[in-house]
């Protein structure tokens, strides 16, 4: 018997009435010559299922997707024998409404891509509009930035923990985790005054200074968050159902992720050494003792190992921000693109105008170009910026680490089975707001 | 010593003989158990999704509002929670879920971008969801803070307790026009997603 | 475990060289250039229209038939070692004028480089340049956003289709700068279209090809499908 691949999935919609008045279906399987195939097969005989692939939808509503992902997936059964990925359900044209806000009021955009990593965003904006400004930071800007991106890569690695341990069916870990979640988003709020979308930066400086004690409560941070993690290591990483789950699930050669662009904890457990605070550094990380975890396999487990560890070398790296935070002023002296005080803007004629000028016409860059690239807890975020001298970019172009990474997705998951897709997805990290931006 | 505490309005409990017995209006009992425990669809995209999240973890809980259960199947969820940024892409979902969902339900719009489009005033984003699915309650915020979510869970319960099974138009699903799709005359959303205040001025590029 | 495993190390292929250091006070113009580009220079001649350094980062020009051979050459030669694609992306002017760019961002992970190649397309000419596809598996959504985003075809790439807005978006390409930042269309009409996307019909073409179902669907969704409309993908 000729075995034709069949889509039983599909929900066909109705084709008008049929003569008792019910709506007549489109029968499941094909029509062969105009007549169709009775689905009842003969008394006595097993329909013939070879070869039969069904083609299954998930998303762009579904808890595991992590967004509004959407997947097409055609099952051999319960191999994935093909998948489709769909994205651009959250694209919200950040890239263009960019090309229509001056460089200091990107920055509340920055904050809305990659939702998790908020903080990061911000400094990683800044960065790429001080090098097409051509601004020097202050010493203690530089600390101050790198205690928030290093925060931010806390905060987001906690919450790719908990969703994917609730994926992969544990629950309390979620909660563990975002209790500490919260004592962060404290901190965060008491120094800028939000929980979730920061706004730390301005270019050539930050919105605020750090507010009196704020120190101590980071180190308080700092002494009692890792016994969080030891409880989640504890619970997960020899955890029967958790290796099992894990273990040898789309296993990546380092040559592979190379070439499909991949970065971050994904490249790094395939055992590729590529970190940009190491190899291509800012903010100068190379003054800070830290180490880059690196799996041997890529698989699964090894991202999580990887994330699992970087959480805990985020922690040395606050420690030493912390020892050498120094005092002194957090922005440029530079007129240019830097507000008066308030208290001169109100009294004083000059200022008022330079404040007003600032405000309503922005700070204009020299022409030029510049791509400044940092380590986000996804990989390698780029901020690519072009100006023509004007006082807001011809092109602001974020490269997204979790778009690349999720491109790679039909190669991961092909040949595994259906419920592995879901963890090898959550593996990735994917935030839709920075992948459809 | 004090007053004796005051029962609770329109609910009279009194002991006759040995048998407990209540008196009150259907409507209250309907009501103030349909609002004790809602199911939420959580219909999260973006950042308010997150908030949702931390709303829903150990330090807000929302179960103590009767959200223990999260639905993540709109079959099964008396109220549609729209966290994060609805694009035009998404619409078309977002009003199919809204179908799915069986009566009664609500909604609840969470944050600028699902309310009035927020920040997005570009080719992209639908300026409010109130254009595609009916909204009960708006919690303003970007995102809206978990105190602020479960502030606009209060109210809905309010507005709960308020209805009368007698109004029929309560439960009346929408019925969009069948070659537009659109339940609001096309000239009014329009005029609606008009810019206004300081966007307007955000319109040129250049300069 | 018989063989202790060893990552692979970026820097590999210099292993003499400083520690890297954060830029500090970059100039505007001019500084070191990549010392690629004098290999690029060597092998392929009036290919590279121009090198500048502009804040610290090399840009190399390059003449938009040739940049296949151009990355292919970065990618294989032992000295270059461009194994990592950064980014591809394009940029228009407010400038009508100019042409438009379409920007490669390399790193060589072993040499520990970076370099930015451009090809200038310009306006009223086919906008066309080769994927790189088969160098770089990583350019498929790169290049498939940038065809979106700006209409810029990428000759060779095995399935160049939109990928954030849906199939049969009328309206154009969003970034290019003739398209308005509210979109052409009014808000109801835009509303209208993305809603009148058919639930029933949200497989693609390719999808309903795998699963044979084609065949099977009603004449009319299969009229809608084939004219690219209402897949609501």
């Amino acid at each position: 018997m000729a075995t034709t691949k069949r889509t039983i999935e599909v929900e066909l919609s109705t084709t008008g009435l049929d003569a008792q008045g019910r709506p007549r279906r489109t029968p499941l399987l094909a029509t062969e010559g105009g007549q169709a195939v009775a689905l009842d097969a003969p008394p006595g005989i097993e329909p013939d299922l070879e070869g039969e692939h069904m083609l299954i939808n998930i998303g762009p509503q579904h808890p595991a997707t992590h967004g509004v992902l959407r997947l097409v997936l055609e099952l051999d059964g319960e191999t994935v024998v093909r998948c489709i990925p769909h994205i651009g359900y959250l694209h919200c044209g950040f890239e263009k409404i960019g090309e229509y806000r001056q460089y200091n009021q990107i920055i509340p955009w920055t904050d809305r891509e990659d939702y998790l990593n908020s903080p990061g965003n911000n400094v990683a904006f800044a960065l790429g509009a001080e090098r097409l400004f051509g601004i020097e930071i202050t010493e203690r800007c530089k600390v101050l930035r790198v205690i928030a991106m290093e925060l931010s890569r806390i905060i987001s690695h906690l919450v790719w923990l908990g969703t994917t341990a609730i994926d992969i069916g544990a629950y309390t870990p979620f909660l563990w985790l975002f209790q500490e979640r919260e004592r962060v988003y404290l901190l965060l709020e008491s120094w800028i005054g939000a929980r979730l979308t920061t706004s730390l930066t301005r270019v050539g400086g930050m919105g605020a200074d750090i507010p009196d004690g704020w120190t101590e409560g980071l180190r308080h941070f700092v002494t009692t968050f890792p016994r969080t993690i030891d409880e989640v290591d504890a619970m997960l990483t020899r955890n029967a159902i958790w290796v099992g789950r894990t273990i040898g699930l789309s296993a990546l050669s380092p040559e592979q992720a190379v070439n499909y662009g991949l970065s971050g904890p994904m490249l790094r457990a395939a055992g590729v050494a590529y970190d940009v605070r190491k190899d291509f550094p800012y903010l100068d990380y190379e003054t800070y003792d830290f180490d880059v975890p690196v799996g041997s396999t890529g698989d699964v487990y090894d991202r999580y190992l990887v994330r699992l560890e970087e959480i805990r070398q985020s922690v040395r790296i606050l420690e030493q921000a912390l020892e050498r935070l120094p005092d002194g002023p957090v922005n440029v002296d530079d007129p240019r693109v830097i507000l008066p005080p308030k208290h001169k803007a109100m009294s004083d004629m000059e200022s008022m105008i330079h404040h007003f000028k600032q405000v309503m016409e922005g700070p204009r860059p020299p022409i030029g170009e510049a791509y400044v690239a940092v380590e986000s807890p996804k990989g390698e975020k780029g901020y690519y910026m072009v100006s023509d001298g004007t006082s807001k970019p011809v092109r602001w172009r974020i490269r997204p680490p979790s778009f690349v990474n999720l491109s790679a997705i039909p190669m991961l998951v092909e040949g595994h089975l259906l419920s592995d897709v879901i963890a090898i997805n959550a593996s990735i990290d994917i935030v839709m707001g920075e992948i459809d931006r | 010593m004090g007053l004796s505490p005051r029962p609770e309005s329109g609910l009279v409990a009194q002991q006759h003989g040995d048998e407990p017995w209540i008196t009150t209006r259907l409507d209250l009992l309907v009501n103030w158990s349909r609002a004790k425990s809602l199911w939420p669809m959580p219909f999260g995209t973006a950042c308010c999704a997150i908030e949702y999240m931390a709303s829903a973890a150990s330090k807000f809980d929302l179960a103590r509002f009767g959200m223990e259960r999260q639905s993540f199947s709109p079959r099964q969820a008396d109220v549609l929670i729209c966290a994060g940024r609805v694009p035009f892409k998404l619409a078309p979902v977002i009003r199919r879920i809204w179908q799915q969902m069986p009566q009664p339900k609500w909604s609840i719009s969470m944050g600028a971008c699902a309310s009035t489009g927020g920040m997005f005033d570009n080719y992209a984003v639908v300026q409010g969801i109130d254009s595609i699915i009916p909204v009960d309650v708006y919690v303003p915020g970007c995102p809206p803070r978990p105190e602020g979510l479960i502030y606009g869970i209060m109210m809905l319960h309010e507005k709960i307790m308020r209805e009368r099974s007698a109004d029929t138009a309560l439960r009346a699903e929408m019925e969009p026009d069948p070659r537009s799709q659109l339940y609001i005359p096309p000239p009014v959303i329009d005029e609606i997603s008009e810019p206004f205040g300081n966007s307007v001025h955000q319109q040129r590029s250049g300069l | 475990m018989s063989e202790r495993f060893q990552p692979v190390v970026v820097g590999r292929g210099v292993p003499d060289a400083a520690a890297p250091v954060s830029p500090k006070h970059v100039p505007h113009q001019g500084g070191a250039m990549n010392a690629s580009v004098d290999a690029l220079r060597t092998t392929f001649g009036d290919a590279i229209v121009r090198a500048d350094v502009v804040w610290g980062e090399t840009t190399v020009i390059v003449d938009p038939s040739r940049v296949l051979e151009v990355i292919r050459f970065l990618h294989d030669d032992p000295a270059q070692q461009y194994d990592y694609l950064s980014d591809v992306t394009a940029v228009e002017y407010r400038d009508l004028e100019r042409p438009l760019e379409v920007v490669w961002h390399l790193r060589s992970l072993p040499m520990r480089r970076f370099l930015r190649l451009k090809a200038l397309l310009p306006k009223g000419t086919p906008l066309a340049v080769p994927s790189v596809y088969e160098i770089y598996r990583g350019a498929n959504w790169l290049e498939r956003e940038c065809f979106d985003m700006f209409g810029i075809e990428f000759t060779g790439h095995p399935d160049l289709r939109r990928l954030l807005m849906w199939e049969g978006y009328k309206e154009g390409h969003p970034l290019r700068k003739d398209f308005p930042l509210r979109g052409r269309f009014s808000r109801s009409e835009q509303l209208r279209q993305a809603l009148a996307a058919n639930p029933e019909a949200r497989y693609s073409m390719e999808e309903l090809s795998i699963a044979d179902a084609f065949a099977d669907l009603p004449a009319d969704i299969r009229h809608r499908l084939a004219g690219g409309e209402a897949t609501g993908e």
